[in-house]
């Protein structure tokens, strides 16, 4: 089961060889756990720090800022929870912006209920918070601000260093979500001046079930796991070691081979950007026009709805994403594509495409060849394409699922 | 994710496209909800004769609505408004647990162009006619297609009067000059 071309690595990247070379030996004969004291455990031990050089080299942070955790839904929730529990003596106020991923947003619910208040950011048509908005939401009782590097679904890249120079002058933390920029942009933990930053191997090309939360030394951290000293306390529990090397090994070849990637990946990406508007009409596409992450390209196809795209697609071996409402297991639109003013309507026609380092040109021609049939074919069936072929608005509704013929 | 009949019929829906004058129309949803349903309906003496859709919505609301037009197609007004959601699911291997929702739009879709053609009917049978040529009239016609006369309507009791009399000749009741 592999796809001929590959256009998801928003949601996870191929395994780099070279890394699961580095990883097989750790899931077999050097099988020990790094808290043992014998040489099996030592050595297990001395990989996992080896793997921790490389990580915070990828960032330029320190070594010890590094905290490996197994997801990056789990360092946002060590940043976030993990945060407001050390300093909630300071306060109680958090900033987010409306466009966060799901495991930042998410707990607010459970933060509200231990007494934490919020307030959500919004974000202009491109998805940018405004800077100024976020100096005026901050009090005196905010103790944090998590917003995050870049967007995954509409590929937008924050102001982080503008955002972090506004917190410090202000005294709050700033905690920034990279698990998009990682991988596509150059981070420097130094250069943003950020206090928490999260990052997830599967985005560099590096097995799933490692991640790293960043934290700037001297920060305070409430741990949500507790009973053992590993990662110092901060996350107790034994390391998944072959996934922990993985990460390692992967961070070091993304930091040598990133500018090359960036190259690629953009050239790609304006292909798309140049040649699907002559083939598709009435594409729109999201996000920021200059300020995105390479590589990004997302879009919605009017008149098309995004699940039934993301079939077709997958059946010519094309794997993509959608921020359909259908294609999502909540059954809701895309929050992200909600928040930049994309009506529901449209934003049932998302389209993601990520791509990666190893797609080719052939994979963009591909693309460029399979979509305008498909999009076609799902647009003869679509009542809105006949609407609009007929000259009326496509998007007017009665609102709701309408019964009452039934009830007449 | 979805059963190999549910891809067939995604694959290539039965029964897609608009009929010309349709006996029945049937829209459900819209795309703020997910999926959009259109479906037509052509009626003789009780019988679906011709059934035809169009479909906003993911793959499993492009199968049901494929599978419902096959299900209704030659059966009788009264067997297909007692096609249920279930059957249209059972009929295609089964859906998703979260795609359950768009096998209701499907039976829902086809029930409204029943519906709207049973109202269509009810409407001629109430004797709708023409006061110039006494032709029958369609349900929102303000032009009468055989002889080709405006129609007004009384404000009163809603039937057609012709256009210069000062009382209704059904109700009696006066008609307003508009």
């Amino acid at each position: 089961m592999s796809p001929v071309c590959y256009f998801d690595h928003a949601n996870a990247t191929p395994i780099n060889p070279e890394v699961l070379e580095a990883m097989m030996p750790f899931l077999k004969q050097n099988f020990g756990n790094p808290s043992s004291l014998h040489r099996l455990g030592q050595y297990a031990r001395q990989a996992i720090e080896t793997a921790r050089q490389q990580t915070a080299r990828l960032i330029n942070a320190p070594p010890d800022a590094i905290i490996f955790t197994a997801s990056a839904s789990e360092s946002n929730n060590l940043a976030l929870k993990g945060l407001a529990l050390a300093y909630r003596a300071k306060g109680n106020h958090i900033i987010l912006s409306a466009i966060e991923h799901i495991s930042i947003l998410e707990q607010t619910k459970s933060l509200k209920r231990l007494g934490f208040e919020f307030t959500i950011l919004d974000v202009d048509q491109y998805g940018k918070i405004n800077l100024r908005q976020l100096a005026q939401a901050i009090k005196p009782n905010t103790i944090l601000v998590s917003i995050m590097h870049a967007n995954y679904e509409i590929g937008t890249i924050q102001p982080v260093k503008e955002i972090a120079a506004i917190c410090h002058e202000k005294n709050v933390l700033f905690h920034s979500d990279g698990t998009a920029a990682i991988g596509r942009i150059p981070v420097d933990s130094k250069e943003i001046d950020v206090d928490a930053y999260t990052f997830s191997a599967q985005s560099f090309y590096g097995p799933k079930g490692a991640a790293v939360l960043y934290l700037k030394p001297g920060t305070r951290l409430t741990p949500l796991i507790e009973g053992g000293f590993q990662e110092r306390g901060r996350r107790p529990g034994t390391e998944n070691v072959a996934a922990i090397v993985g990460m390692g090994k992967a961070a070091e070849i993304c930091h040598r081979h990133l500018p090359t990637w960036i190259q690629h990946l953009n050239r790609l990406a304006q292909r798309l950007y140049h040649e699907l508007p002559t083939r598709i009409e009435r594409l729109v596409f999201t996000g920021h026009p200059t300020e995105r992450l390479p590589g990004v390209v997302s879009l919605c196809v009017e008149f098309v709805e995004g699940e039934a795209l993301l079939l077709s697609l997958d059946e010519e071996g094309i794997a993509v994403a959608s921020g359909s409402a259908c294609s999502a297991r909540t059954l809701k639109a895309s929050h992200v594509l909600l928040a930049i003013g994309i009506p529901h309507a449209i934003a049932q026609s998302s389209l993601l495409l990520t791509l990666g380092k190893d797609n080719s040109d052939d994979n963009i021609n591909l693309l460029l060849d399979r979509l305008p049939p498909i999009v076609q074919r799902l647009r003869s069936i679509s009542p809105l394409y006949a609407r609009y072929l007929r000259g009326e608005n496509p998007y007017e509704f009665k609102t709701g699922h309408t019964h009452q013929d039934k009830e007449n | 994710m979805y059963s190999e009949k549910v891809m067939e019929h995604f694959r290539n829906p039965r029964n897609v496209g608009e009929i010309e004058n349709p006996d029945g129309i049937g829209e459900v949803g819209n795309p703020v909800c997910g999926d959009m349903m259109t479906f037509y309906i052509k009626v003789e003496n009780g019988i679906i004769t011709d059934v035809k859709f169009k479909t906003f919505g993911c793959g499993a609301a492009i199968a049901v609505s494929s599978m419902v037009s096959e299900m209704a197609k030659g059966k009788s007004i009264e067997d297909a408004l007692k096609i249920t959601n279930e059957q249209v699911a059972q009929e295609l291997g089964g859906l998703p647990p979260n795609k359950l929702h768009c096998s209701n739009l499907g039976a829902d879709a086809l029930h409204a162009a029943i519906h709207d053609y049973l109202r269509k009917q009810k409407q001629h049978q109430t004797g709708c006619r023409c006061p110039y040529c006494d032709q029958p009239l369609g349900v929102d016609q303000t032009i009468c297609q055989p002889c080709n006369t405006e129609i007004h309507f009384c404000m009163h009791c809603g039937q057609p009067v012709p256009k210069n009399a000062a009382v209704c000749p059904k109700c009696g009741e006066k008609v307003k000059k508009e």
